[in-house]
């Protein structure tokens, strides 16, 4: 099966590629438009999965793949499985920033159905950040798009001196206090 | 007029609601026009009730009258109920004609000969339904009218839709006074209940849109699956195998909208199965589990699993057979080795 690596392609001048990958298939999309919604100096273009490893007949039309968003409803199992075998197909260098966990649903904690911990021990064990939010509000789901463009934005390198890298280790820091 | 006539009335007209109160005694038909015209709608439902039932007595109503007033609220509120599917059989194949009093005057023979103390009330409808309200009393008490039973029948089908009362022991003797007045000889409950006895008829008159296997039309490529994707920079990686879920989908549940029912239900009697070197559970008697899946519109809930991506297409034939077999009630035996758990990933 093909591992999704961060430099298959050439990367294209002034642009970022943003792949979400989460079994809501509804929820992805809004999030997707909200993030094309938010005002920026670059293009996005952005690349919606159910799950990895991703098609195979349409890898030549890939572009390179800067941020890989993997995305967790707390409501459901079944989410944070797709996610976790999602993982086996993302080529280690992902893990160096350009990979992040958004766990959705925080706002209705009573109808929880997996473990915080489990989450929070995949963002340490893929040294990733974990981004909490509603993406059923509206509100949120345009903050959390906002934080996303700004995350890409560091990762396709148009934030001079923050590298990818550098800008996960200053979330890691914060995780461990 | 009798006292608890009165106040069963007055309840009745209470349980209505307060702008369809004037729609529902014009539906009766009991007080005329210009009775009507006197009562004022406009206060509190409790003046109303007690100048409907003022005017009811002026008419001296009885019980019959009472209960018709009962079946109309029960047939505009028909969902406040819940409806059990029964299916009656010949063991001939001979046909008759149908004539409704012969039907009435058996049914009322029928269980008055093992009951003197019933109220028995029938209301034609003009889809060929005739609705039955039976109260029920014992050998030295009145009819209790607060619990009856409600049985709607469709003439010319074998089918009986039953909302029984909660005096569960006068379910036989419905059954039984069922199958003499329409000439069938055996009646079993067919195990599919609901709230809405329209999806019901649906299902068993099969109304619904449904696909039969044999002849699926061939979807027209990649068409409706979403709204085109007007916007270019939203790339979709698993497109086709978005196609292949909605075409799966399609064959399954057909295009319409879906039968409402609320629950299905799987009553596992299946042997626990473990490696023989383990010596846990491993013994004989059947591993007893109940399963219950419930939604205020269950058949489309399942429909839109695979698309939402909750699970994988297509779902365990154990839940997309709702329909086709017409229950939602399901015992599964050792025979079969099935274990539902494995098909659905909530």
């Amino acid at each position: 099966m093909a591992v999704l690596r961060p430099f298959s392609m050439l990367p294209q001048l002034n642009s970022g590629v943003l792949l979400l990958v989460g079994s809501d298939e509804a929820l992805q999309r809004q999030l997707a438009e909200a993030i094309l919604q938010e005002k920026r100096d670059f293009n996005i273009s952005i690349h919606l999965a159910t799950s990895l490893p991703l098609p195979s007949e349409r890898d030549h039309l890939r572009p390179s793949i800067d941020l890989v968003v993997f995305m967790i409803d707390i409501k459901s199992k079944y989410s944070l499985k797709n996610v976790e075998t999602s993982l086996a197909y993302v080529d280690a260098s992902f893990f160096l920033g350009k990979v992040c966990f958004l766990v959705t649903g925080v706002g209705r904690v009573n109808a929880c159905s997996i473990e915080m911990n489990a989450v929070c021990k995949l963002g340490e064990t893929y040294c990733s950040p974990v981004l909490f939010c509603e993406l059923e509000l509206e509100g949120v789901r345009a903050a959390t798009a906002q934080r996303l463009v700004q995350m890409l934005r560091i990762c396709t390198g148009h934030i001079p001196g923050v590298s990818a890298l550098s800008f996960v280790s200053l979330m890691r820091k914060s995780d461990d206090n | 007029m009798d006292e608890t006539v009165a106040e069963y009335i007055r309840r009745t007209v209470l349980k209505i609601p307060r702008d369809e109160i004037k729609v529902m005694l014009q539906k009766w038909g009991f007080l005329s026009e210009a009775q009507l015209q006197t009562l004022n709608f406009h206060q509190i439902k409790d003046n109303i009730s007690q100048e409907v039932v003022q005017l009811c007595e002026e008419n001296s109503a009885d019980i019959k009258q009472a209960a018709v007033l009962d079946i109309i609220y029960n047939h505009i509120y028909q969902n406040k109920r819940m409806w059990s599917v029964y299916q009656m059989k010949k063991t001939g194949e001979e046909l008759e004609y149908f004539d409704i009093t012969d039907f009435k005057k058996k049914f009322k023979r029928r269980l008055r000969s093992a009951l003197q103390n019933v109220t028995i009330t029938f209301k034609e409808y003009e889809d060929n339904a005739i609705w039955i309200r039976v109260a029920w009393g014992t050998p030295y008490k009145k009819p209790n009218q607060y619990k009856p039973s409600y049985v709607v029948y469709h003439s010319q089908t074998p089918y009986v839709f039953i909302s029984s009362s909660v005096l569960k022991s006068t379910l036989p003797l419905l059954c039984q006074a069922l199958i003499v007045a329409s000439n069938y000889h055996d009646i079993r409950e067919m195990e599919l209940r609901s709230h809405s006895l329209n999806s019901l008829k649906d299902i068993v008159f099969k109304r619904y849109s449904q696909n039969f296997q044999t002849c699926t039309p061939k979807p027209l490529e990649g068409g409706n699956v979403e709204p085109e994707n007007a916007d270019i920079r939203i790339v979709e990686e698993n497109r086709s195998e978005k196609e292949r879920i909605h075409r799966l989908n399609q064959e399954v549940f057909g295009s319409g909208p879906q039968p409402k029912l609320e629950f299905a239900q799987y009553r596992l009697e299946t042997m626990f199965k473990s490696d023989p070197k383990m010596d846990v559970l491993d013994k004989k008697e059947p591993f007893r589990c109940l399963i219950k899946f419930s939604s205020p519109h269950l058949l489309e809930s399942l429909k839109s699993l695979a698309p939402a991506g909750m699970a994988d297409a297509p779902l365990s034939p154990l839940l997309t057979c709702i329909p086709h077999k017409a229950r939602n009630y399901f015992k599964i035996r050792e025979k079969k080795g099935l274990y539902p758990e494995s098909f659905v990933s909530p």
